[in-house]
């Protein structure tokens, strides 16, 4: 291929040795393993959190630690996998994706993109380092909600802020360098409706970022002046108004969702065809479908405040938008599986996740347009039910698609096979294991288990018992995750050029693995 | 026996069970139809969303496991090359959209059901507190707090725990049944949540806000609830309990509180003895102040202070009837001046000076207290 430059023959184009390389590298194909290995590392942490909650609600009664650092848990967990586990994950497919799905040879701006990447750990460490101070670590909930937030936090909350501001620039600059290279460096002949659909879903999704993350970096800037310079935002006695908090932080946190869910979306619309040995069913509705998703999602926010008192015509209003989103949402969902429908249908890993990515996400989906139903949601509102519909659509949704992306292009990065056996095992597992964590939940928030509480009554006994033996089972799993990835690094099958059966892309046309430069000169597309 | 103690047998079978309806609420799987016109509407809008999702559902994933049967590979499968149609785009981006119009319209009858306080015949007023709730019948001159009852005991499975574990409180609200009663929420510090399933009733307490909902119970009875929204540390033990009692017993308990709270108001120029505010001031602590100060003095350090041996607490006298009476604005330490009686501050703050060792001798009368507010 004359696409690839052949790393021998130019010895001072190949990765410099030792820590440094990791340090100064501008090649995408490095920080997105960077990202990669970052986020696994939030995921196992964010995890063991998860752990100690499902611990301690084995059984009714306080047994293992003290409500206070209960709350810092479901605080940290939930901070942890949104910011650092399944956003950072998603950025690293893109840098590893991107340039090679577009037929670039690199994202358009390298030093910002090592920038972006290396502030990260920084940040996690701000907000981890909380955890070992004497007034503990946020305990307000991922959400934060003003006052609780604000006037009675710990004074830990300022390391918080800190941390999420620099979480919100890393994410900026990712998005704008995502966007730089979508628009400028295709491939000639790729114009934008050629494009694959996971570049497609992660360029709505930058714009997304680019559009909120100023948001949530303008709330936290605005607890900042009220904690530390007398202001008052968010403070009622001070003339403020909490409910603002809420109108802020949903304006940013319900884009934020899509962020979490529309490139996952890209994946499955990519493993889909291949595993299907057809071509994706209805492209451009996908797009269309896609994009007013995006749109459609600033206009819903205040559907997680039905209870806050707002006007009739306001609830109706986020009811009637929120429940809107089901169409091109369904629309997505008929045209996966009219993919799969009269293919020729094989289920290697991949398609396995995204499988049941179609079928629980869409549960998920379910229970959001339940939710939607603003006289209803008084009843769902802060309870179980609503915590089983957002790991419906996270874990299943963001983490298959993750898991999925990893094992359909891993061959590619690293030039083997993972091993078909164990991986399919970490599928049955982690399926197994997340819908006893999270089916029994529907149930107890029904059954009326406000979400948040450490302790509960004793009629959610039995779900919440298998609800933390299906998470114990779903962590645990994940160390084999590890043990598959890194044995598939260290060896296994060789992998071919194309790895799948006749896979649509150009990142099939690169040997495997990659070579540190692909798309030096760029191809020419059809 | 079997079913009713093996938790996965139960699940299975809750499975199982879904489909029909009058084993929902044998095992606690869904929502219950409550006890109020609003909350039968709630249920049914409920199970239309959820019979329709079904639906769809056994379509959707109908038509994906068929595929996913017949057109294998490994069973010789070739795949068709159509990849698009407008006509069915249009078709599947129409139907759900009636569909969703047809749930909207009963949604929002309910809605503005919903919203219609007008016309009620009692308002209580529900301020949330960190981690208590107080009622205020506005037109009666009758108000209390409402605390949870479960002993620590219990929770820290020193004890075993009681039927109505976490959902039992001291003082429950007691509001008539066939009467419209408004409530009208807010809050001293975070925001709360109000909420009462079988009433479908769940509005924000928020500080510096009035909220308004209602509701019409049929049927005397005993409704419990909890706070929805995350309020701190202790936000899973703060429970609702509300009693509906039939109009006249209403009437009765309404007329033996409005003594009670005479009595009480008179009570504050008596004078007591140490043993007297000291009995009374372990009960009030244990009540009002354990929560953070723990029951033995000793708080939960670094948020919460210990008494026992607080210099404000064996010395700085002022300093503690300040601290207890105008709370410190900015901590969690609030104005308990006024939410407690009189009598109450003068039997806690004497037993704080007195108790785990702090002995000071003092003894503080319930006319120190009323002289303090009055400003000295
Ligand atoms: C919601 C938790 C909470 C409750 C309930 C609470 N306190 Fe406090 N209290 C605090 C906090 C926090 C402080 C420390 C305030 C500061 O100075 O920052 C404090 C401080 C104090 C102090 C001063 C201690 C010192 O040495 O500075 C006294 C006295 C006190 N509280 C008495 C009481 C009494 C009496 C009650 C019950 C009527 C009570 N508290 C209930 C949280 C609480
Ligand atoms: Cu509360």
């Amino acid at each position: 291929m004359s696409a690839v430059i052949d790393v021998h023959d130019h010895g001072h184009h190949g990765p410099a040795r030792g820590l440094m390389r990791w340090v100064l590298t501008t090649n995408h194909k490095d920080i997105g393993t960077m990202y990669l290995w970052f986020s696994f590392i939030m995921f196992l942490t964010g995890g063991a959190m998860a752990m100690i909650i499902r611990a301690e609600l084995f059984e009714p009664g306080m047994q293992l630690i003290e409500p206070e650092f209960f709350n810092q848990m479901t605080t940290m967990h939930g901070l942890i996998m949104v910011f650092g586990a399944v956003m950072p994950a998603f950025v690293g497919l893109a840098n590893w994706q991107v340039p090679l799905m577009i037929g670039a040879p690199d994202m358009a701006l390298p030093r910002l993109n090592n920038l972006s990447f290396w502030i990260l750990p920084f940040a996690f460490a701000l907000l981890l380092s909380t955890l070992f101070m004497e007034a503990g670590a946020p305990n307000f909930g991922w959400t934060f909600y003003a006052p609780l937030s604000t006037t009675y936090a710990p004074s830990t909350v300022t390391f918080f802020i800190f941390g999420v501001h620099i979480m919100g620039a890393s994410s900026i600059m990712g998005a704008i360098n995502i966007i730089a290279t979508i628009l400028n460096m295709r491939a000639p002949g790729m114009t934008l409706m050629k494009m694959p659909l996971f570049v497609w879903t992660w360029l709505i999704t930058a714009y997304l970022l680019i559009a909120v993350m100023p948001v949530l970096a303008g709330v936290v800037t605005m607890m900042l002046m009220d904690i530390h310079f007398g202001t008052s935002f968010f403070s009622a006695a001070g003339g403020g108004d909490p409910v603002l908090f809420q109108h802020v932080f949903w304006f940013f946190g319900h884009p934020e969702v899509y962020i979490m869910i529309l490139p996952a979306f890209g994946i499955v619309s990519q493993i889909i065809p291949t595993f299907s040995r057809k071509k994706l069913f209805g492209y451009t509705s996908m797009v269309y479908a896609t994009s007013s998703i995006a749109f459609l999602s600033f206009l819903v926010w205040a559907h997680h405040m039905f209870t806050v008192g707002m006007p009739l015509a306001g609830e109706l209003f986020f009811m009637y938008s929120t429940m809107l989103i089901a169409v091109p949402t369904g629309v997505k969902v008929f045209n996966w599986v009219t993919t799969m429908f009269k293919g020729s249908l094989s289920f290697e890993t991949p398609m396995l996740f995204s499988c049941a990515f179609v079928v629980l996400f869409t549960l998920g989906g379910f229970s959001g347009l339940m939710l939607a139903i603003a006289p209803v949601d008084f009843q769902y509102h802060d309870t179980y039910f609503v915590v089983a519909h957002f790991h419906y659509v996270l874990v299943p949704g963001a983490i298959f698609g993750i898991f999925a992306a990893v094992y359909y292009w891993l061959p590619k990065w690293c030039g083997h096979m993972y091993d078909e056996t164990l991986a399919k095992l970490h599928f049955w597992l982690s399926f197994v294991g997340m819908n006893l964590a999270f089916f029994p939940m529907h149930f107890v928030g029904l059954a009326g288990m406000p979400r948040r509480i450490p302790d509960y009554a004793l009629q959610f006994a039995d779900f919440n018992q298998i609800s933390s033996v299906g998470a114990f089972m779903f962590g645990a799993t994940q160390w084999l995750f590890l043990y598959i990835v890194i044995k598939t690094i260290r060896g296994g099958k060789e992998a071919t050029q194309e790895v799948w059966e006749n896979p649509e892309g150009l990142e099939w046309t690169v040997p495997s693995p990659a070579p540190y430069h692909t798309f030096s000169t760029p191809p020419e597309v059809k | 026996m079997l079913l009713k103690s093996n938790p996965w047998v139960r699940c299975i079978v809750g499975m199982l069970l879904m489909f029909s309806n009058s084993a929902w609420a044998e095992w606690a799987v869904n929502l219950s139809p409550g006890a109020t016109e609003i909350s039968r509407e709630v249920y049914d809008l409920h199970m239309i969303v959820f019979w329709i999702s079904v639906w769809i559902g056994v379509v959707v994933f109908g038509v994906m496991f068929w595929s996913v049967f017949a057109h294998r590979k490994s069973k010789g499968a070739v795949a068709s090359q159509f990849h698009e149609s407008t006509v069915v785009e249009l078709i599947w981006t129409a139907i759900p959209f009636a569909i969703l119009v047809a749930m909207a319209i009963p949604a929002t009858a309910t809605l503005i059901k919903v919203y219609d306080s007008s016309e009620a015949k009692i308002d209580v007023k529900v301020t949330g507190y960190q981690w208590k709730w107080h009622y205020d019948y506005m037109n009666e001159k009758v108000s209390f707090f409402s605390n949870l009852q479960t002993s620590q005991d219990e929770i820290y499975n020193r004890a075993p725990k009681g039927e109505n574990y976490l959902l039992e409180v001291d003082e429950p609200l007691v509001i008539p049944a066939k009467t419209k009663v408004r409530f009208l929420f807010t809050a001293n510090d975070v925001i709360h949540s109000w909420w009462v399933p079988d009433l479908a009733v769940k509005r924000d307490a928020i500080p510096g806000f009035v909220n308004e909902s209602w509701t019409y119970v049929d049927q005397p009875g005993t409704y419990r609830g909890q706070c929805a929204e995350l309020c701190g540390k202790d936000h899973g033990f703060m429970p609702i309990v509300v009693v509906v009692k039939e109009q006249d017993d209403y009437q009765k308990w309404m007329k033996e509180r409005q003594a009670l709270a005479s009595k009480e108001r008179e009570l504050k120029d008596k004078k007591f003895s140490k043993e007297q505010l000291m009995t009374r001031g372990e009960e009030a602590y244990a009540k009002n102040c354990a929560g953070c100060h723990n029951i033995d003095g000793t708080g939960i350090p670094p948020q919460f202070p210990a008494l026992k041996g607080s210099q404000m607490a064996i010395a700085d006298k002022a300093g503690h009837l300040d601290i207890v009476i105008n709370g410190k604005p900015g901590t969690y330490m609030a104005a308990f001046g006024p939410q407690l009686s009189e009598v109450d501050l003068a039997a806690i703050i004497t037993y704080e000076r007195n108790a785990w060792g702090n002995n000071t001798g003092d003894v503080i009368q319930p006319i120190e207290i009323v002289k303090f507010k009055a400003g000295k």
